[in-house]
């Protein structure tokens, strides 16, 4: 039995030691947000938070996960309140919308560490894959959203 | 300008949006609907049809909020929100209470089309949306109006519409829209009333933020990879590595007592898992060792396709466009020359959601929930694969994750069907991307051959095209696996658009084709022809410039007349700073094209190092769609286009082996990441009139021959053949 916390709460689970991370959490526990993009780690679209990092799930072990704490994009904020969702709507980002939940997992997981980020920090560190092309975008909303947390905690 | 119809919406974060939108001068029309927060897309039920829809495209609630049914599927480039756009701009209704679902399919079959298409193809979802939209939305107003007036015995003349409401002019009376719908979907119309031409628009024309947004930041809204259908189970697939070839056998016995595998189903050429879970699914057929028999292709290779491509120019071929005579301006005395022959490879569109597909047979109904754009074909695709009437299918179609041509055709669904009749189930089957890469329905491989005559005074006064490439119609309608045929009777516009369509004024012309199909299975892949047609033209275009010793801005101003595109050229050179002097190992280089209804160029700036490392800066893009529904989302379709293109020129790249593809994942079939990405800006000067441009695939087309003239430019290398990533561009 494996026990981990998602978004808050204790999930204890019946599953094997080497199911990945990404499939538990969609098909266990429901949380469809986290998405399958390329069963590699090469993508990032399945990006949640572990004790509060960016990780890619789709090849994640859950058992290398026992104990910790998950954060999944239906968990980041109450009502997507967190400055990186807020930045994500005013610059309209999204267009198909299928990697933006990893997108948005690996933004504010940098921003943790680059709370005020230069161009080229976010394109080293923001390494998710978006076939719609919404880089510049996330960009600026990379950028709105470290605006945003500093506004706040100002 | 705030419109009346924003008026009543504005919110805080309205004026958040207004201040950050200073993008190219539009004005941001409404507000963001309060009432879209996180909705996920959902199918009308075309069983429990409302009695307060007013037609078939609009029904309102008893909270006069709006619901309008898109026939076009939402893929990521705006036209969900346009096209509800294109509804209220008639309908005089509240903004904020606008929602949105997807038209039936199922319904669009019993009423013969009322919903005219619903294929999502060819940049065409708003252009040829517009005028039965708009009348949709006029229809209902007018309804509406009739409903109040009647109610209250006064003359519809004497009432006005607008937020949601109608409104008595004399006393000043109201009802809401709600109050009203039941009545007003009873009312017939003597006539249709007229809709609005785009100089009245208050709504269209604005920047306009997307109605899909929310539920795209929560992880709310919903795929077809995140259906969930009661007793469903999952299964995972692999096909022959060949087309053409067959399962031979497989030893199941690996996947015996492996925890949750419910059976292994074999297929004529693959092998699916069926498990409780996907990942146990997956797990279980990576243990699966089975044995193909090799097909008739088994030994064809990259190496030889190139050669019957480039053998097939010179071999028959069907005039696609004549102009003058080519023979004679060819031979002309005292003319130049010039000869070059370009190539393309396959490419994939790899869409970041897999394809994927979830069945729920029953002996007489069959419900595929999936994301198409193309729900009429699926719909037509289950009842041909279960067997079931196709009245009998209903298909609930979800947001899709990158379609780009790819979810027109939906070999999984084939699949899923074959795997659930054998396990009794509702069947979610997920190609994993390995399969999603080495069996898609690629962009065709193609070679053009391009002879030029040069007159003595720089001039192009003749020009032969030979073109060999596969042709999409044949390659769609060969079943999988089958050999697919050269079909030189073919004829099909899609392999020699822009080169028989561009508007250069060369007196002699000729567009010659040899539509060439390998076993390879080809389809329609963002802007089809244009992608590599635009690269071939504009490419040779450059050359002859330069042979000419002609700046290429001037070179194609002179040769051309339309309005549209002498705009379109002259906000490329004035705005990418044409002829503004560069730093060694820095060039610069332009394309232009008219494509899908949209005349589109770009500037490309690129740095080539001594070392051959390209580094592309920037791009400046320039579109006429001659109107513009919603800049927001035209801005992103530039942007994305623009990435998407040059994702093709530096790497895009599938090579046959073994009658295979090589290619399978990220590794191998990279995507362009963030910091690749140049600085992109763009220009739109819309020209207006009767004709409305597309835009999801336009600005795909002129990225590869800017960037390949900008590295002309900087190096004196020509590039004649894609990908980039193949190509020495170190100094000498």
């Amino acid at each position: 039995m494996i026990t981990i916390t998602v978004n808050g709460k204790q999930r204890k689970l019946d599953v094997e030691d080497d199911a990945p991370l990404l499939w538990v959490l969609r098909e266990e526990l429901g949380l469809t947000g986290t998405k399958f993009g390329c069963g590699a780690g090469l993508c990032g679209a399945c990006t949640v938070h572990v004790d509060g990092k960016a990780q890619r799930t789709c090849i994640l072990p859950v058992k290398a996960v026992d104990g910790k704490a998950i954060t999944t994009i239906e968990g980041l904020s109450p009502a997507a309140k967190h400055p990186v969702q807020q930045a994500w709507l005013i610059e309209d980002v999204p267009q198909c919308g299928y990697c933006q939940s990893g997108q948005i997992m690996a933004a504010a997981s940098f921003l943790k560490t680059h709370p005020n980020p230069t161009d080229e920090e976010i394109d080293a560190g923001v390494t998710n894959l978006c076939r719609c092309g919404t880089y510049p975008r996330i960009k600026k909303a990379i950028h709105r959203a470290a605006a945003l947390a500093a506004g706040k905690k100002a | 300008m705030q419109t009346k119809l924003a008026a009543t919406a504005l919110s805080r974060r309205t004026l958040i949006a207004t201040g950050l939108t200073a993008a190219g001068g539009f004005t941001l029309g409404v507000a963001l609907p309060e009432g879209a927060q996180a909705q996920t897309v959902n199918i009308a039920s075309p069983e429990t049809l409302s009695p307060r829809e007013i037609n078939a495209w609009l029904v309102i609630e008893p909270d006069s909020s709006v619901v309008v049914r898109l026939a076009h599927s939402e893929m990521g480039q705006g036209t969900l929100t346009a096209l509800v756009m294109m509804a209220a701009e008639e309908l005089g209704c509240d903004w904020s209470k606008v929602r949105y679902e997807y038209a039936s399919a199922n319904r669009n079959l019993k009423e013969k089309g009322v919903y005219k298409s619903q294929r999502t193809v060819g940049s065409a979802g708003v252009r040829t949306s517009v005028a039965f939209m708009q009348q949709a939305g006029a229809s209902a107003r007018e309804r509406l109006v009739a409903a109040a007036a009647k109610r209250w015995g006064v003359a519809s003349a004497a009432c006005g519409c607008g937020d949601g409401r109608v409104t008595h002019m004399e006393t000043g009376r109201t009802l809401d829209f709600g109050a009203l719908c039941v009545d007003a979907a009873k009312i017939t119309l003597e006539k249709e009333p007229a809709t609005k031409s785009p100089v009245d628009y208050k709504l269209l024309g604005k920047w306009t933020p997307r109605l899909d947004t929310a539920p795209k930041l929560d992880g709310s809204a919903q795929f077809g990879i995140d259906a969930k259908v009661p007793g469903m189970v999952y299964a995972a697939v692999i096909s022959a590595p060949e087309w053409g070839a067959k399962l031979a056998s497989v030893d199941e016995s690996p996947t015996k007592g492996m925890r949750g595998v419910i059976t292994v189903v074999k297929l004529d050429d693959a092998v699916a898992v069926v498990a409780d879970r996907y990942w146990r699914a997956k797990a279980a057929l990576a243990k699966l060792e089975p044995v193909w028999a090799p097909g008739p292709n088994a030994t064809v290779d990259s190496a030889q396709l190139n050669k019957a491509y480039l053998d097939a120019l010179d071999g028959p071929l069907s005039s696609g466009r004549k102009a003058g005579d080519i023979a004679a301006g060819l031979a002309a005395p005292g003319v130049k020359l010039i000869e070059a022959t370009y190539e393309v490879p396959y490419l994939a569109h790899a869409p970041m959601e897999p394809m994927n597909c979830t069945v729920q047979l029953q002996p007489n109904r069959v419900d595929v929930w999936i994301g198409s754009q193309s729900p009429p074909d699926v719909l037509a695709m289950a009842a041909k694969e279960s067997g079931v009437a196709a009245e009998n299918v209903y298909v609930h179609n979800q947001f899709v994750g990158g379609g780009f041509g790819r979810r027109s055709t939906h070999d999984e669904l084939v699949h899923a069907i074959a795997v659930a009749k054998v396990v009794g189930k509702p069947v979610k089957l997920i190609w994993s991307r390995e399969q999603d890469i080495r069996r898609d329905r690629y962009r065709p491989q193609a070679a053009v051959k391009f002879k030029a005559a040069m007159d003595t005074e720089g001039r192009c006064t003749a020009l032969d095209t030979k073109v060999a490439c596969g042709s999409l119609f044949h390659s769609l309608a060969a079943p999988i696996g089958t050999p697919r045929a050269p079909t030189d009777k073919l004829q099909e516009p899609m392999a020699v658009e822009v080169l028989a369509g561009h508007a250069y004024k060369i007196p002699n012309l000729s567009v010659a084709l040899a539509l060439k199909n390998a076993h390879v299975p080809v389809a329609f892949w963002r802007s089809v022809g244009a992608s590599q047609n635009t690269f071939f033209l504009e490419s040779f275009i450059d050359e002859l410039a330069h042979a000419a010793g002609q700046d290429p801005y001037k070179f194609r101003r002179a040769m051309l007349d339309r309005p549209d595109y002498l705009g379109v050229l002259d906000t490329m050179a004035e705005k990418g700073d044409w002829g503004k002097p560069l730093p060694p190992g820095r060039g610069r280089g332009m394309a232009i094209v008219d494509t899908y209804g949209t005349v589109t160029g770009q500037v490309a700036e690129v740095t080539v190092s001594k070392d051959g490392e390209l580094k592309v800066d920037r791009v400046v893009a320039v579109v006429d769609c001659y109107h513009a529904a919603n800049p927001n989302t035209i801005y992103q379709q530039i942007e994305g286009g623009i990435v998407f293109g040059l994702t093709a020129a530096l790497y895009g790249e599938i090579t046959i082996d073994k009658g295979g593809p090589v290619e399978s994942n990220f590794d191998t079939y990279p995507l362009l990441r963030m910091n690749e990405v140049p600085k992109i800006e763009i220009h739109m000067p819309l020209s207006g009139g009767p004709r409305w441009g597309g835009i999801g695939e336009p600005s795909v087309a002129p990225v590869a021959p800017a960037i390949c003239n900008a590295i002309f430019a900087a190096t004196g290398k020509r590039v004649r053949r894609l990908p980039l990533k193949n190509f020495d561009l170190k100094s000498a």
